[in-house]
């Protein structure tokens, strides 16, 4: 049975702030980092934008992509490391918020970077199952890294939501596969503020390993090579690692291009590859097809095949483009108003 | 004393061996040097290893390292003077042999340095620092080597280029070594626009974190003779070990390392030579400022011209004086226990005449460098072709 994509959306808050602005602070060396991570610039949360927030957004467009009666989605997935409840789904305030209650399933997922694509690679086999008509999953974050890290130059806000179905499919899912051993690189402890991570060993035996344990799985599954695929998107911890990956992979610089956003939007975490697949969906043409691969520390990755359809082209205008969220109507921040946004400093009791 | 030869060479691929574990890199480079002597059983070995106790949380690696090798029962001991605690642990073996304790010696060294995060490593190497009076204060061994690298600018106007050709030369030396941590070139620019670490040391201008085994075998001449296998037997002809004031803010004077001329004066009379009959030098570079320092601490180059033989490729594969052909702790590694014996397994390599692509051609007398912290310890060996 095909399944696919119906409907997808994202949502980048306005807020920018600069790498150097941070790197001034700390009296860190900010050309270093823009050139060593390929970053320049982050999305920053507003005051009142969270996982739920931003999700809801990303899903509203996606409803608004898909045309379908939000009371028809069986099951509404949101995988994130920032959900604003310990304990109490983000999930359930989505759900409502969109009209999809009563009759669904729901569940809040984690998995570091990669909780977004677990909720996809659920959603499309509930479907897949006949269990449901329609599933929502959603990849979001407003991930924090300690002040005057290395994370801190990277972490950004915003959220992709994709729409599961059987019919009127913008793009189908011709594989998935996923890619994990233990491998614990980054990890935040229960009543922990910040994630902590292990330095280099974030790289090769982490991300590079799983992403390309995926890339190559799926590829093999589908019987494709790079030069088969019209795009490729990797996780996006920052703007030079999923370069490398696809580089050593085979793929071109311009098969990656367009969903490259982590130089001008940082790490979204559990948003990351799915809002790079969201910036390709907006231009692709019928026929493409897409490799895309996420990473989620602990470690995993997951990856899927996509080919576009004739139907994209009707949808593709009827929500903001990811692009173009991405590149206006920005509002920049200093370090003191950044810090107040994302509830770095200590108020008064 | 007895004559003491190196009938056998080994080490393991240093780099960032995630994936293997202390013992694990320890015993693929003393395999590798057994086999390469064609030994099965040893007298005695020694363990150089500056800090398996802060770096993984494992001490006692003689009795460990022994039992993990099959020969639990031998002597087996940890020799500990920080970076230079391979040096030390070669001159160990050497004095047990030269003694006539033990006929045949495995002399090892090893760090696990990347199982722990990056501040728990600048920690851990730190402990090679007076704690009292350097490093409690805020000092870091980038930020000392970054006073040396000012005191010798100051008084002999070495120059930002000449420090960062060190890293050039020994990254261009590296290319060639099978075993190095980082094969690629880096030019001057590359090293100057580096990320500032301690001004004026970029971080190209340091030596890396490395997981790295070293290994050698130490024998009686007759032994050596007997297990010669036709090849040049190498002898240790010199060795000198001496020590400085711990402390920088002791010293008389920031741009000299008197414990490496002191070491050096000695091993030079032991081999009844002088630093001119030297063909191959491995040394200390833990950052390109001390390479700079040592060779003219070693006395292969007058004092103050460090910079200016280096710049004129004096140091460099086919110079006057060919400085760490191996690609040095820069390219190399620098897994902190392992260095000293490493330099004696390059050495041997370019005495034998079986360096490859990076051979010193003609090479029949090297000289090894090894030190420790800031240079409160080094220790000189002088290996030569056995006529």
């Amino acid at each position: 049975m095909t399944v696919g994509i119906v409907g997808y959306g994202s949502y980048i808050p306005r807020r920018r702030i600069r790498l150097g602005e941070i790197a001034k602070v700390w009296g860190a060396d900010a050309a270093a980092f823009e050139r060593g991570l390929e970053l320049h610039e982050k999305s920053v949360p507003a005051r009142d934008e969270d996982t739920i927030t931003m999700s809801t957004t990303a899903a509203r467009r996606a409803l608004r992509r898909a045309g379908i009666d939000p009371v028809r989605i069986g099951a509404v997935y949101i995988g994130s490391e920032s959900h604003p409840y310990a304990v109490k789904p983000s999930g359930t305030v989505v759900a409502e918020a969109i009209g999809a209650t009563p009759d669904v399933h729901c569940a809040d997922l984690e998995f570091a970077c990669k909780a977004g694509s677990e909720g996809m690679f659920i959603a499309s086999a509930l479907v897949r199952s006949g269990e449901v008509d329609y599933a929502l999953a959603i990849g979001a974050d407003t991930s924090q890294g300690a002040p005057g890290d290395a994370l801190e130059y990277s972490t950004a806000a915003g959220a992709a939501a994709f729409i599961f179905g059987r019919d009127n499919l913008v793009a189908t899912l011709d594989a998935q596969t996923s890619f994990m051993t233990d491998t614990p690189d980054f990890w935040r402890r229960e009543y922990m503020h910040y994630p902590r991570h292990a330095g280099r060993f974030t790289g090769e035996p982490a991300y590079f390993k799983h992403t390309k344990g995926a890339a190559l799985a799926l590829m093999a599954k589908v019987n494709a090579a790079p030069q088969d695929f019209a795009f490729a998107v990797f996780h996006q911890p920052n703007g030079k690692f999923p370069m490398r990956v696809g580089k050593e992979l085979g793929f071109s610089r311009q098969q990656m291009m367009v969903g490259w956003l982590s130089p001008w939007l940082g790490n979204t975490y559990s948003g990351a590859s799915p809002m790079g697949l969201t910036a390709i969906l907006d231009v692709a043409r019928p026929g493409d097809r897409i490799l895309m691969v996420s990473y989620g520390s602990g470690s995993g990755s997951d990856g899927f095949v996509w080919t576009v359809t004739e139907k994209i082209s009707e949808v593709q205008a009827l929500a903001p483009a990811t692009r173009a969220q991405l590149d206006e109507r920005k509002l920049y921040v200093d370090y003191g108003t950044y810090a107040k946004l994302c509830g770095k400093i200590r108020r008064g009791e | 004393m007895r004559d003491v030869c190196i009938i056998g060479v080994g080490m393991n691929d240093w780099g960032e061996s995630w994936d293997l574990s202390l013992r694990t890199i320890w015993t693929q480079a003393a395999l590798a040097a057994l086999a390469d002597a064609g030994v099965d059983r040893v007298d005695a070995m020694t363990v150089g290893c500056m800090s398996g106790g802060l770096f993984v949380g494992q001490e006692h690696l003689g009795a460990l390292l022994a039992d993990e090798l099959g020969m639990a029962g031998i002597p087996a001991t940890r020799v500990e003077s920080a970076c230079a605690s391979g040096g030390v642990a070669l001159r160990s073996g050497f004095l047990e042999v030269a003694a006539g304790v033990s006929d045949v010696v495995l002399v090892t060294g090893v760090e696990k340095m990347t199982d722990c995060s990056g501040d728990e490593a600048t920690a851990a190497l730190a402990t090679a620092a007076d704690q009292e009076w350097e490093v409690f204060p805020g000092a870091t061994f980038p930020g000392l080597y970054a006073m040396m690298a000012r005191a010798h600018m100051a008084a002999y106007g070495t120059t930002r280029e000449q420090l960062a050709m060190v890293a050039v030369k020994n990254h261009a030396n590296g290319l060639n070594n099978p075993h190095a941590q980082y094969r690629r070139a880096v030019t001057v620019e590359d090293v100057l626009n580096a990320t500032m670490v301690a001004d004026p040391l970029t971080v190209l201008g340091c030596s890396p974190i490395t997981d790295g085994a070293a290994a050698v075998v130490l024998a009686d001449v007759e032994t050596a003779h007997r297990l010669g296998k036709g090849r040049p037997a190498v002898r240790i002809a010199g060795v000198g070990l001496a020590t400085d004031r711990m402390a920088l803010h002791n010293r008389a004077d920031l741009a000299a390392l008197n414990a490496v001329t002191v070491a050096a004066q000695k091993a030079c009379a032991m081999a009844s030579i002088t630093p001119q009959d030297v063909h191959v030098a491995e040394v200390h570079d833990c950052f390109t400022i001390a390479e700079i320092m040592i060779i003219e601490a070693l006395g292969l180059v007058p004092t103050g011209r460090g910079g200016p033989a280096t710049e004129a490729g004096e140091t460099a594969l086919g110079g006057r004086i060919p400085v760490n052909p191996s690609g040095g702790l820069k390219a190399k590694g620098h897994p902190v226990g392992a260095t000293g014996v490493a330099q004696a397994v390059e050495l041997t390599l370019q005495l034998r005449g079986e360096a490859g692509a990076r051979q010193v051609a003609g090479a029949r007398v090297g000289l090894a460098q090894n030190m420790g912290g800031t240079g409160a310890s080094s220790v000189v060996h002088i290996l030569e072709v056995l006529s």
